[in-house]
């Protein structure tokens, strides 16, 4: 594990990721626990549509609510949307892929062209789907944006799980008299922790993407609770009075997307197979 | 006249080639027509000084440091190979330096018919179109031997056998009709019978079109009866050049005289181990009547159409502290047998009998790929663990005391424990499998082509473990393998499987000294040695039969006479 950090303290572009995530997830915790510059939800009248300054580091918006402490807890609320949903999908695509790749024929079949029929839908519509049938709400965003990735992983899971399932190591487990738990979960899972950490990483990424598009179209976090694509969505209006309202929401999107995407490149790098040489 | 001169070559590779030299001055002149042999283990530098000739290194990431590469081309210019442009040395591949590999499947293109790729090589070396091509091409395939030459030309590389795809490679090779062939380690991946027909194949041709050649190889038995030279290389150094039997029969070199002891000599049942212990106690584990068979599917709903009989009617019988070897070719279904042994196939009939001796799991086995039968993620004592976990022992210090004893018993030490697979060598991991496979504390081992992924001198160490802890422990080994050689330094018994089905089995002495079935002598025949290489081979391009069978297809009841006392042989048809 110090390995790992080292590693990706010495690549390049992962460590500018890496701080950026980091940054970032500061950020939510902070205003998690209420240490924001002003209070999101407060509504200053007097100081409506005030651009950048020393009070209001990022401005306000048309109600007076300062910008800085919003992006700090919309962050946060994407940011929980995000890893909530990937971790659901990453357990479920995990299941379905191994279970798929291990019992094969009729479970192969059938579970992946479920997971083929998802991945046919554009990841938005399907979302948007999904919430137009459940309802909104911040579960329901969850389920449907880890419905919307769990092919994803099924995909990654399967193959290198068909391929490590005819290694002699498989066979030798079960001339041991391993149980089939014990070989899923020692021989198949543990050599699928490299790709799956890459995976994981990367679909933060496109998580966030996909809820800051869901809140945007009214259809995920409801406001006056921020989010980064509610906060976008408000500012539409005002983009030639305030510019500044639809910056800084749309740079913490871009770059949060950017920081997931440079620390998960890093990573494939770090745990490429042909590098583990001397990374255990 | 020399065709090649080399003098002092320097190779290196990475950023700062110098600092890491892989051929550290290499110096040998080559005759036209004549041979040289450059043998040495993995890593020697044998196979980068060859590729440096034609500069084919220079793909692989290599730089030649210093030296010079001097060939004599065609026209009788002198061409230094080591400052020629890119453009020169394309031509001197193609026409001039001929080269086969080791693995003809990954040579070969596999969406071309090996005709148009015969065809291809005509075209580019000597211009040729049309039907002047294709009647090229086929001369060449009947000169390497191959029957019904115009018809294998429409033939894709996967439905040929590996020795056939390594005779099209020579084929194209010939196209250029190359003055100096390079072969690196041609044989290695093809089987012991399937290697014989490719040596007399290279032989005759070297005749024929009076070519050099530079042949590579691990195996020093192997040169015996080609080369004219040898050169051993050892960490990049040549240690010892000379002619073939100066080096072979007066060795100077204290490492070639290591090679030449560890390659495991065939004496034609000479030196089979007396330690026998076959006098009347019960079998340990009996297989009687056993038959797998894969189905042959066709078509959208998997119509059964017949089924390939990997292994049909074998039958043997194993007592404790007793090793029965079973040889055969890739094919021939010894693998299966042992595979459906441990359960991990199913038999489609017969019966597998393993008392259950000293503990639950009485039979236990070492894969031939170290790399491959140890997960990477898990340390050594994860992995020597798995065993005891899955028999419901707990993880504790008692445990831990026999992953150490076993440890220390096959040569590794006790920090070991600690340590993950990659940090160890191929010998080193074959010598974790066989402490893996103790831990139960075993009656039968089954060793499926343990030693046949490592270098000789390790080969030679790991055999003489096996035999030791065979005795500590009193084992039964099964082991399973290709070369007659090792078999005949272990095998108490050996049973000869071809195309499915045991063809004679008995004492290791007598199926070695006195081989009755055909196929157990043309297996001899073929089994490379230091002391027959006055011998000269014929091509023989026998094909083994196909084991596809049509559904419900029975094979006649074996007919088996007596060939002495603990011999049996399987009577051959009469065609």
């Amino acid at each position: 594990m110090m390995g790992l950090i080292r590693a990706i303290a010495r690549h390049p572009s992962g460590r500018i990721g890496a701080a950026i995530v980091l940054i970032y997830i500061v950020a939510a915790l902070l205003a998690a626990a209420g240490l924001t510059p002003h209070d999101p939800l407060q509504q200053f009248r007097i100081d409506r549509l005030k651009g950048p300054n020393g009070t209001y580091w990022m401005g306000t918006d048309l109600l007076g609510r300062d910008t800085m402490s919003r992006l700090m807890l919309g962050i946060g609320q994407s940011f929980t949307i995000a890893f909530s949903s990937v971790a659901l999908a990453t357990l479920a695509g995990t299941i379905i892929g191994l279970v798929a790749a291990w019992w094969g024929h009729l479970w192969d079949g059938v579970l992946m062209r479920i997971m083929d029929v998802l991945l046919a839908f554009p990841a938005i519509l399907l979302a948007m789907l999904i919430v137009a049938i459940a309802g909104t709400g911040t579960w329901t965003s969850i389920a449907a944006i880890a419905i919307v990735y769990t092919p994803i992983f099924a995909r990654v899971v399967r193959g290198p799980a068909l391929s490590l399932k005819q290694r002699d190591f498989v066979d030798a487990a079960r001339t041991f008299g391993s149980s089939q738990g014990f070989i899923l979960t020692r021989h198949l899972l543990l050599n699928l922790v490299a790709p799956l950490t890459v995976q994981v990483t990367l679909a933060l990424a496109w998580a966030l993407l996909t809820e800051a598009g869901l809140s945007f179209l009214g259809l995920g976090t409801q406001p006056p609770a921020p989010s980064l694509g509610v906060m976008l969505s408000e500012s539409k209006n005002l983009m030639t009075q305030a510019p500044w309202l639809m910056l800084f929401p749309g740079l913490a999107i871009m770059l949060g997307i950017l920081g997931f995407n440079l620390f998960g490149d890093a990573l494939r790098d770090i745990l490429d197979p042909k590098t583990q040489g001397r990374a255990a | 006249m020399t065709l090649l001169t080399v003098r002092d070559l320097r190779v290196g590779f990475g950023r700062d080639p110098r600092a890491n030299e892989v051929v550290k001055g290499v110096s040998f002149t080559l005759g036209a027509g004549k041979t040289l042999a450059i043998v040495g283990e993995s890593g020697s530098g044998k196979s980068v000084t060859a590729l440096s000739v034609n500069r084919l290194v220079d793909f692989g990431g290599g730089r030649i440091t210093g030296g010079s590469i001097v060939l004599e081309r065609g026209d009788g210019s002198r061409l230094d190979m080591t400052t020629a442009d890119e453009a020169t040395l394309t031509h001197v591949r193609g026409r001039d330096v001929g080269m086969i590999f080791q693995e003809p499947m990954t040579s070969l293109n596999p969406v071309h018919t090996i005709g148009a790729q015969i065809e291809e090589a005509f075209r580019l070396n000597r211009g040729l179109t049309g039907e002047a091509a294709t009647r090229a091409a086929r001369e060449a395939l009947e000169r390497v031997r191959i029957p019904d030459a115009a018809q294998r030309l429409k033939y894709y590389p996967h439905q040929l056998s590996g020795g056939m795809r390594q005779r099209v490679m020579i084929a194209m090779v010939l196209a250029s009709n190359p003055r100096l062939l390079i072969a690196d380690e041609p044989t290695t991946a093809l089987d012991v019978t399937v290697q014989a027909q490719i040596m007399a194949l290279l032989a005759e041709l070297r005749e024929e079109l009076g070519m050099a050649m530079i042949f590579i190889t691990h195996d020093i038995g192997l040169v015996a009866g080609i080369a004219d030279e040898i050169m051993v290389m050892q960490h990049g150094v040549a240690v010892e050049q000379g002619s073939l039997d100066a080096v072979l029969d007066n060795p100077q070199h204290d490492y070639t005289r290591h090679l030449l002891n560890a390659v495991p000599h065939f004496t034609f049942g000479n030196t089979v181990r007396d330690d026998g212990t076959r006098n009347g106690q019960p079998p340990i584990v009996t297989v009687d009547n056993l038959a797998v068979r894969f189905p042959v599917t066709r078509g959208l709903f998997r119509r059964r159409t017949g089924a390939v009989h990997a292994v049909d009617g074998v039958d043997f019988d194993l007592v404790p502290g007793e090793t029965l070897a079973i040889v055969g070719e890739s094919g021939s279904g010894k693998s299966t047998t042992a595979r459906a042994i441990l359960g991990l196939v199913q038999a489609t009939r017969g019966r597998i009998d393993a008392k259950s001796g000293r503990s639950g799991r009485p039979v236990q086995m070492v894969f031939q790929d170290p790399y491959a039968s140890l997960n990477p993620r898990l340390n050594v004592e994860g992995l020597l663990a798995e065993p005891a976990i899955a028999a419901g022992q707990r993880v504790d210090a008692k445990l831990r005391e026999r992953m150490v004893t076993l440890l220390e018993r096959v040569g590794l030490s006790r920090d070991a424990l600690t340590r993950y697979p990659h940090q160890f060598s191929g010998g080193q991991r074959q010598r974790l499998c066989i402490a893996r496979a103790l831990m139960l504390n075993p009656d039968v081992v089954v060793l499926d082509e343990a030693v046949s992924a490592l270098d000789v001198s390790v080969q030679a160490r790991v055999l003489d473990l096996l035999i030791d802890l065979q005795r500590e422990f009193g084992l039964a080994y099964l082991f399973i393998s290709h070369d007659m050689a090792v078999v005949e330094r272990i095998a108490h018994r050996i049973a000869v499987m071809y195309a499915g089905q045991i063809v004679e089995i008995g004492k290791a002495a007598a199926v070695l000294a006195t081989p009755q079935h055909s196929y157990t002598r043309r297996l001899i025949a073929a089994v490379p040695a230091v002391a027959r290489r006055r011998q000269r081979f014929t091509v023989d391009a026998t094909q083994v039969p196909s084991l596809v069978r049509p559904v419900g297809y029975e094979p006649p009841p074996a007919q088996w006479r007596e060939a002495g006392d603990d011999h049996r042989v399987r009577v051959e048809e009469t065609a």
